[in-house]
């Protein structure tokens, strides 16, 4: 057997080793649970156009109604029907949150890969403009570079981008800073692969699990921080129908509760689901989890 | 912070034979100074290179239609010099305190800044200790009972802590607590006929205790308690999460069964020594706890009428106040680099381990 292949056979062996347990312990209530709300919420995103009662922007209805039988969640301060608008909410904050995390990932991951391979002055640079973002709140630098590019969802996303790449490039740069003296790594740069390759295909797959882990715990605090940007009047223009700029309306229309009361339980419902689902991932991949499940109570 | 801190001035230190804690400091300072003119630098960038045109901003749109007034303003804010000269100008406006001025106050951003900061230090240090208090104290009950259905219980709190939007909870516990039970005053920092106590910190609780007003300081708490439970929630979570993993990692640690095996009683054991070996991790994560207070008081105090630097931001964020919006990302950037120093600082003198690395 060539170097090379016993490489494979090593990576493989270690990645089915990774998901089979990650499979069983993916099965308790709390990940159950989480799942089964995320499907709930994607096939709702999904129908949203054929399953929401009228027409999310028709200003058609009495304004202001409380919550009955023709409009369950009610209607807006200018006669729109809230449950329609909740429901193609699901339409914009879920896919861009989903987008954003992906983009963060793809970003940050190439970024902190390049800097722990090649290491001296391209490392510096990247490493020092992350922690320039680390240096910011999050909210804050977001909403900052929200406000001076302009409101729009756009622009929302391209600030929020900003901010989140710097954690995958950190993650990452660490991964790869433990993986590059590998002896597979070595093994594959003597039969002859150039920098990308070895980064690439020797590298990469092997430490890219972690930093997935850490995307799905991301999608809930996306889904939170665009909400807030558009409750600050940063992120979805109206009349968009947005989670987080439906609330904001609830706060001018304070008695009329359902206003702010649905859309924010459904920003929640989304968070949490994901946030549980995120939590059991983190546990099934972090060892030290694993020795906590054999150890005994104090 | 930035664990990845360069290594050669430690080297340098080690030469000269200076102590390493001061070592540790004078990098930590230094780094943090470094830091201070980036957060600058970030500003700056954004007022700069945005696409919203500054003159015109600050012009309206007809003087703007004229070439001559433009270069003249130009020429006067010394947006005619070049991209660094700029900056140095920005910089130091910004070491003089001049932060420009409000479009939507009509004052100087400074000072609308100075006025706000206390009432949000108020909320934010509220908030932290109702957070540490029981974040930390369910982080160490789950520890403890590990794997039980208590353990799932405050998981599931914790998890329910950081998903939901404060902005939306603001809003719920205002009216489920003020409009409907009346339990507690709705908005601002006092009741409209209490007086302030005479300023020294800006902050109502402390100030009418050094006052001796005992009303007032009733009054005071009673408004602070709604918007700080609101803002502590997401920080109760995320300590609880933290504090649960740092001490589970003690517990099974040989000093700790050592502790037990010579017979000390398990709350002495927990106490003087699960705790403190936790210790460290749990203060690296109030640092950042801090910093998602201070994020959060944008998103609650509008709610409360809680005049501070988060209702400022929000009404400057809705009105894209510029200035006003970079004056507040300035302190609150500032403010979060200075606290993470201070962790560092703790760190210094509660771990010996981190002086000699």
């Amino acid at each position: 057997m060539t170097e090379r292949g016993m490489t494979d056979v090593l990576a493989v062996q270690t990645r089915r080793k990774g998901r089979l347990r990650i499979s069983k312990q993916l099965r308790t209530p709390l990940a159950i649970t989480g799942g089964a709300i995320v499907v709930f919420w994607l096939v709702i995103a999904l129908l949203a156009p054929s399953i929401s009662p009228y027409d999310p922007l028709a200003q058609d209805f009495e304004r202001l109604q409380a919550p009955g039988a023709e409009h369950w969640f009610g209607t807006d301060q200018v006669g729109r029907d809230v449950l329609s608008r909740v429901v193609s909410g699901a339409q914009v904050s879920i896919p861009l949150a989903l987008m954003l995390v992906v983009f963060a990932m793809l970003i940050g991951s190439v970024l902190g890969a390049i800097a722990g391979y090649f290491g001296k002055a391209i490392d510096e640079m990247i490493m020092r403009i992350a922690d320039l973002v680390f240096a910011f709140p999050t909210i804050i630098l977001a909403m900052v570079i929200a406000a001076a590019l302009g409101p729009s969802l756009t622009n929302a996303v391209i600030a929020m981008l900003i901010v989140s790449w710097p954690a995958y490039a950190r993650v990452t740069r660490s991964l790869v800073l433990g993986a590059r003296n590998a002896e597979y790594v070595i093994a594959g740069r003597l039969l002859g692969n150039g920098p990308f390759t070895s980064l690439g295909k020797d590298i990469l797959p092997n430490v890219i699990s972690p930093v997935v882990v850490l995307a799905t715990l991301d999608v809930g605090t996306a889904i939170l921080l665009l909400s807030g940007l558009s409750f600050l009047g940063l992120g979805a223009v109206p009349p968009t129908p947005d989670w987080g700029s439906m609330v904001a309306d609830g706060v001018q229309q304070f008695s009329s509760w359902w206003i702010a009361a649905f859309p924010g339980l459904a920003i929640l419902t989304v968070v949490l689901a994901f946030n549980f689902l995120g939590d059991a991932l983190r546990d099934a991949l972090d060892p030290r989890s694993q020795e906590a499940v054999q150890g005994r109570a104090l | 912070m930035p664990e990845s801190s360069s290594a050669a001035p430690e080297k340098q230190g080690a030469r000269a034979g200076i102590h390493p804690l001061a070592r540790y400091l004078g990098v930590r300072a230094g780094l943090t100074i470094l830091l201070l003119f980036g957060v600058t630098l970030v500003t700056f960038t954004l007022t700069n290179l945005v696409p919203a045109d500054p003159v015109q901003a600050a012009l309206g749109e007809q003087a703007a239609a004229n070439p001559e007034i433009v270069a003249q303003f130009r020429a006067n804010a010394g947006l005619d010099q070049p991209l660094p000269v700029q900056y140095v100008t920005y910089l130091g406006n910004v070491l003089q305190g001049d932060l420009g001025v409000s479009q939507q106050t009509r004052a100087p951003v400074a000072d609308d800044l100075g006025k706000a900061f206390p009432a949000t230090a108020e909320l934010a240090l509220a908030a932290i200790l109702i957070s540490i208090v029981l974040g930390v104290g369910l982080g160490m009950w789950a520890a403890l009972r590990r794997r039980t259905i208590t353990d799932q219980v405050i998981r599931v709190v914790s998890l329910i802590g950081i998903s939901v939007p404060s902005f939306w909870l603001a809003l719920v516990v205002y009216f489920v607590f003020f409009s409907q039970l009346r339990w507690f005053p709705g908005s601002g920092r006092l009741s409209p006929a209490a007086i302030p106590p005479p300023k020294v910190t800006g902050m109502y609780t402390v100030d009418s205790l050094l006052a001796g007003q005992w009303a007032t300081f009733g009054d005071a708490v009673a408004h602070l308690i709604l918007p700080a439970a609101v803002l502590a929630l997401y920080t109760i979570g995320l300590l609880t999460r933290f504090a649960r993993s740092a001490i589970l990692e003690v517990l099974d640690l040989d000093y700790v069964r050592a502790a037990r095996a010579k017979g000390l009683p398990g709350r002495v054991v927990v106490s003087r020594y699960v705790l403190r070996g936790a210790l460290v991790p749990i203060i690296t994560v109030l640092g950042v706890a801090f910093g998602s207070l201070l994020s959060g008081t944008v998103l609650v105090e509008k709610v409360y009428s809680w005049h501070g630097l988060g209702e400022y931001a929000y009404s400057a964020a809705t009105k894209l106040d510029l200035p006003a919006i970079m004056g507040v990302g300035l302190v609150v950037g500032c403010v979060y680099i200075g606290l993470n120093f201070l962790v560092d600082v703790l760190y210094g003198f509660i771990d010996p381990r981190v002086r000699v690395a």
